[in-house]
C-alpha cells in the first residue's frame, strides 16, 4: 500500500514537472507566467523543501537556456578547454546554477511581482521589464529578463538584469576572478563550484 | 598645504587613470581584498545591524530620510550636469532642489518628481567618465567601498564641488548657511544606512549565491559606474553564438 502511494506521488510529482514547461510562446507571457508559477509554488505550504527545490529545478531546466549560460559565463576559456573538462564544467555548473536560482527565488518569492513592458531588440533578443512591488520591507526592484527566442515556438532565458546590473556578466566575472587568480585553472574553478554545492 | 597635498595625490591617482588599464585589471588586489574583508567585517558589527533597525522604522520616516539625503545629494549634481554640458539635467536638478527644499519641506518630501522634475545624480566620476577618462585600477577604499582610480580622483574633488560639503566639511558660509563637519558626516551616515537598508536582501542573496563576493562587488559596483556614465542601463554583452 506505502509502495503504490509512493507510486502515486512521483506520477503526480513527474506529471507535474512535465506540466512545467507548458508556458506562452509569447516573451511577455511566458516570463509572467513562468514567475508567477515558480511564486506560488514557492510559497505553497503543503510542498516540502525539496519538493519546491525539484519543482524550480524542473522549471529551469525547460525554460533558461543553462547550456549557453555555461558557456557565456566561462568567457574566452571555453574555446580553448578541451571537450572532457568542459563537459564536467557543464555538469557541476547546472548544479549551482539550480541551487543558486531556487535560494534567490526563494529570497524574493514573498514579493508581488508584475511585468511593465516588452521589448523586441532583434529576432534572436527581446527584453522583458518587470518589477517586484515595494513592500514595508523593501523598495521597487526593477527587472529585465533577456529572453533568447531565436526559436519562437520556444523563448528561453539567458539573463536578468536586476537594476541594470547583469546577472550573467557579473558570475561571468566572478568566474573570470577565481581563473585569473589560478592561472585559468577550470579544475579550481570546478572545485569552487563543488564545494559551494557541499556547503549551506 | 592641504591643497597641494590634494594635487599630488589627484596627480598620483591620474597616473593610474591610463586608457592602457581595463577597469578589471586590479593594482592592489591583495590590500584590496584584505580592505574588503575589513568593510565586510565593518558592515556585519556597525552597518547590518543599524540598517536592520532602520528597516523596522514606519514607511513615511524611512521615505523622509531617503528623500532627504537625496535632495542633498542634488546639490553635487547641479555643477556636474553643467560641467558635462547636459543644461537640461542641471534644470531639472536645480527645480527638483529648489522645490524640494521649500514645498517638500527641507527634502523630506518630494513634490518635485510628481511635477516631472527628476533630479538624475551626478559627481565627478561620472563627469570624467563622460570625458572619456578610463576607470583605471579597480580598488577597495576602507568603508567607502569598491571604487576605481578615477572615481576616487572623483571623491577628492567631489568635496571640492559639492556646495553642502563646502558649507559642512570645510566649514564655510555660503549665502549666511554654516554648519560643521558632524553635519557633513551624519548625512553621509545616514545615506550610507538608507542605501544599506534598501538593499539588505539583495546584499544578503548575493552573499549566499557567491562563491568569490569580491569579485562579485567589483562587477556590480563597474556595472553601476557604467550605466551612470552612460545614463542607460542598457546591456549589449555580446554571447555570440551558444548554441548546442
Amino acid at each position: 500500500m506505502k509502495k503504490l502511494s509512493y507510486i502515486l506521488i512521483s506520477f503526480f510529482l513527474v506529471i507535474n514537472f512535465a506540466l512545467a514547461s507548458d508556458y506562452s510562446s509569447n516573451p511577455r507571457l511566458f516570463v509572467s507566467e513562468l514567475v508567477n508559477d515558480a511564486i506560488s509554488k514557492l510559497s505553497d505550504k503543503d510542498l516540502t523543501k525539496d519538493e519546491k527545490s525539484n519543482y524550480i529545478a524542473a522549471i529551469a531546466l525547460k525554460n533558461v537556456d543553462i547550456y549557453a549560460l555555461s558557456l557565456y559565463t566561462l568567457g574566452e576559456l571555453r574555446k580553448s578547454t578541451d571537450q572532457k573538462d568542459l563537459d564536467r564544467y557543464q555538469q557541476v555548473f547546472e548544479k549551482y546554477f539550480l541551487k543558486s536560482l531556487t535560494s534567490r527565488l526563494n529570497d524574493y518569492s514573498n514579493n508581488k511581482f508584475e511585468i511593465v513592458d516588452a521589448e523586441k531588440k532583434n529576432s534572436n533578443y527581446t527584453i522583458v521589464k518587470s518589477k517586484i512591488v515595494a513592500n514595508d520591507k523593501n523598495p521597487e526592484i526593477k527587472i529585465d529578463w533577456r529572453i533568447y527566442t531565436k526559436n519562437p515556438e520556444k523563448p528561453l532565458i539567458r539573463d536578468l538584469i536586476v537594476e541594470g546590473l547583469s546577472l550573467a556578466r557579473t558570475q561571468k566575472e566572478e568566474f573570470a576572478s577565481i581563473l585569473s587568480s589560478n592561472n585559468n585553472d577550470i579544475n579550481l574553478l570546478i572545485t569552487k563550484l563543488e564545494e559551494f554545492l557541499k556547503s549551506k | 598645504m592641504d591643497f597641494n597635498k590634494y594635487i599630488i595625490i589627484g596627480l598620483t591617482v591620474l597616473a593610474l587613470v591610463s586608457s592602457e588599464i581595463k577597469a578589471a585589471d586590479e593594482c592592489f588586489e591583495k590590500t584590496s581584498r584584505a580592505i574588503f574583508k575589513f568593510n565586510m567585517a565593518f558592515d556585519g558589527a556597525i552597518l547590518e545591524p543599524i540598517a536592520k533597525g532602520y528597516n523596522k522604522l514606519p514607511q513615511t520616516i524611512k521615505n523622509g530620510t531617503s528623500n532627504f539625503t537625496s535632495n542633498i545629494a542634488t546639490l553635487l549634481s547641479i555643477p556636474n550636469h553643467i560641467v558635462q554640458g547636459n543644461l537640461k539635467g542641471a534644470g531639472d536638478a536645480t527645480a527638483s532642489f529648489l522645490i524640494n527644499t521649500t514645498i517638500g519641506i527641507i527634502g523630506l518630501a518630494n513634490p518635485a518628481e510628481k511635477l516631472g522634475f527628476k533630479a538624475q545624480q551626478e559627481d565627478v566620476g561620472q563627469t570624467l567618465g563622460a570625458y572619456g577618462f578610463g576607470p583605471g585600477c579597480y580598488l577597495v577604499l576602507p568603508i567607502l567601498g569598491p571604487s576605481t582610480a578615477r572615481d576616487t580622483i572623483g571623491i577628492v574633488a567631489d568635496s571640492f564641488v559639492d556646495p553642502f560639503a563646502h558649507i559642512t566639511w570645510r566649514e564655510k558660509e555660503m549665502l549666511g548657511i554654516s554648519g560643521s563637519q558632524l553635519d557633513y558626516l551624519t548625512v553621509k551616515g545616514t545615506t550610507a544606512v538608507d542605501f544599506r537598508a534598501d538593499n539588505a536582501l539583495n546584499l544578503d542573496s548575493l552573499e549566499k549565491n557567491s562563491v568569490d563576493l569580491y569579485a562579485s562587488f567589483k562587477s556590480l559596483y563597474l556595472q553601476n559606474r557604467e550605466n551612470k556614465i552612460n545614463n542607460s542601463s542598457e546591456n549589449e554583452d555580446d554571447w555570440g553564438s551558444l548554441d548546442k
